[in-house]
């Protein structure tokens, strides 16, 4: 067994352990051997419908943040971009900000208001930044990450004003959509619609690994192999940021997974994008299972927000992974 | 001979500048062009009007019988493939994967290469000598091996055309010679017709059976080696007066560089 081959088994034994223990750990741990669990009606029911979907919402989440984080890696060949640099989050929190403060009331499908205007929000700000890159620049990396970054701003001062004339107690309420979470995880509901976009998004990302893994090359190079850049890269945005932004206007923007998960995956399976990508959606999801089970159990009955959660932990780790080995510019694809 | 790729009347404008002018040329099969002009006087982007990484020129190019307007980016990659200028990456895939990468116009997505991609990427591997040196990352090769393994990726492909931009820079002299033999073989044992953006004016004219000179744009010398290396020509393309000297070997002339100071 060869190291990275190595790696993918640490991977699957990790997120094993974690979705095994992720359902019975809370303030009230449930334990299965114990006869309560069997007698008690309630054990059950918060079992079920509270924290077995949570873990697998959370599981879902994670697995597609990773995988748009490694896929807008390869694409703009940077170390830091994700599908929030392109403005995914920013664009999600003012849709859900603008419908938190003017108290909208409109549901399709089992979907809050919050999530349709924050999923309405992000395609919005994603449109904006391909049609400006597309139509000036043939969907050039540079101009989309910076037509990404000024629309974050553009959202983020947008918000600020939201907030700031907005009275205290729906502000909060604002503030604690964007710090992301999945304590709004009741039942299967949300669950049912995610997670056929996410493995589809994921499949399809799967799908063209051949083109990441030139395009992570450079876009002359993916050329000269016969990768038709503008149909690819087309594709690659479409899938990423319309299963990126479901992700979002569900769970809020959680940060940070999508930004260190594909780096640590990399250091684990190396950087074929064959073996990565189903090692970053395992991983993400473990990931942020992990981090929601810490956020809702180490100040029970309280609960951390996870985004708080997933920065908390993954900040000094990934820390100290760069002072062990620092990621050089090469490393990245 | 059979004409491969046939460029008529090829201009480009980026940003508003005039970048290629009017450019006409033919490439037979079995050539070995070299491209030289002054910096800026449009040889890259000639080559990459070929390949259509710039797609916004007016002319034609018929590659094959077919203009290459009409193929899918993957089926002109079976016709042409482009080595870009090596631009310092340093893949971080093994020598060995790299290569196979190579084979992606020719690759079903849903399957692991085959048996014939393994064939191909084997014997790419072989010419350019870095069998022995398949499993190695290729950011731990030298300069010289990394060259020959772009070149043994181009290989992979199989293409009938290889396009080289300035296939021998940063390297020192005898590397310089290992990759000018290298292509040398690939012409003549495999049949490949080479373009190449050459800056050595003695070594293009020593490979090449055929010399392209490029100046501002505009295609002002297209003849044999021997046509090239004279004063005029020289003069006329770069705008210098060398001094030559009959090569000992062979019956083409060398440019000798001035001694410090002035001749």
């Amino acid at each position: 067994m060869n190291r990275r081959t190595g790696g993918f088994v640490v991977i699957v034994l990790v997120a094993l352990l974690v979705l095994g223990i992720a359902p019975f750990a809370g303030g009230d741990w449930i334990v299965p051997w114990n006869n309560e669990l069997a007698n008690s009606t309630i054990s059950r029911q918060i079992l079920l419908n509270l924290r077995l979907p949570r873990v697998l919402m959370g599981f879902v989440a994670g697995a597609a943040l990773a995988v748009g984080g490694v896929a807008f890696q390869a694409m703009f060949r940077n170390p830091l971009a994700t599908p929030y640099t392109l403005g995914v989050a920013s664009g999600a929190s003012l849709g859900a900000v603008f419908s938190l403060q003017c108290g909208l009331a409109v549901s399709i499908w089992s979907f809050s208001t919050t999530a349709l205007f924050a999923l309405c929000g992000a395609l919005v700000t994603l449109l904006i930044v391909y049609g400006i890159s597309f139509w000036r620049a043939e969907l050039s990396v540079a101009t989309m990450l910076l037509a990404g970054v000024a629309m974050s701003f553009l959202n983020s001062s947008l918000i600020l004003i939201l907030q700031y004339v907005s009275d205290p107690v729906r502000a909060f309420h604002a503030f604690r959509w964007m710090l992301g979470g999945l304590e709004g995880t009741v039942g299967y509901g949300d669950l049912k619609v995610l997670w056929p976009i996410v493995t589809i998004g994921c499949l399809i990302i799967l799908g063209i690994r051949r083109e990441l893994n030139l395009l992570a090359l450079g876009d002359e190079w993916a050329i000269s192999r016969g990768v038709s850049l503008l149909k690819t890269k087309a594709l690659l945005l479409f899938v990423t940021g319309l299963m990126i932004a479901s992700v979002v206007a569900i769970c809020g923007p959680i940060g940070f997974v999508c930004l260190i998960v594909p780096h640590i995956t990399r250091l684990l399976v190396g950087p074929e994008h064959g073996r990565l990508i189903p090692a970053a959606a395992i991983l993400g999801g473990a990931f942020l299972v992990a981090c929601d089970t810490v956020a809702r159990t180490v100040l029970a009955p309280t609960e951390i927000p996870v985004g708080v959660i997933t920065s908390l932990l993954g900040g000094p780790f990934f820390l100290w992974l760069l002072l062990r080995r620092p990621l050089s510019w090469e490393w990245l694809s | 001979m059979t004409l491969v790729v046939s460029v008529k009347n090829l201009s480009v404008c980026l940003s508003g500048q005039e970048i290629l002018c009017d450019i006409s040329f033919d490439l037979h099969a079995g050539d070995f062009a070299c491209l030289v002009g002054p910096n800026g006087s449009g040889k890259t982007s000639l080559l990459r009007c070929l390949i259509r990484v710039y797609s916004h020129w007016r002319g034609e190019v018929v590659a094959f019988g077919k203009p290459i307007s009409l193929f899918t980016q993957k089926e002109l990659a079976l016709c042409l493939a482009y080595l870009p200028q090596a631009d310092g990456i340093a893949p971080p895939y093994t020598v060995e994967d790299f290569v196979l990468m190579a084979r992606y116009p020719f690759a079903n997505p849903f399957l692991p290469p085959n048996q014939e991609d393994r064939r191909a990427a084997e014997d790419a591997l072989r010419m350019t000598d870095l069998w022995s040196l398949r499993h190695r990352v290729m950011r731990t090769l030298s300069g010289g091996e990394r060259q020959r393994a772009y070149l043994a990726a181009a290989l992979a492909q199989q293409a009938k055309v290889l396009l080289l931009d300035e296939p021998t820079t940063f390297l020192d002299m005898p590397h310089q010679e290992e990759v000018r033999s290298l292509l040398h073989r690939i012409n003549r044992e495999w049949g490949v017709t080479i373009l190449a953006v050459m800056h050595d004016l003695n070594a293009a004219a020593l490979a090449a059976n055929r010399i392209l000179g490029l100046r501002d744009g505009r295609l002002l010398f297209s003849g044999s080696p021997n046509e090239f290396m004279t004063p005029d020509v020289v003069k006329t393309l770069f705008g210098f007066s060398p001094q030559f000297v009959r090569h000992p070997q062979v019956p083409v002339q060398m440019i000798v560089p001035s001694p410090a100071g002035g001749a």
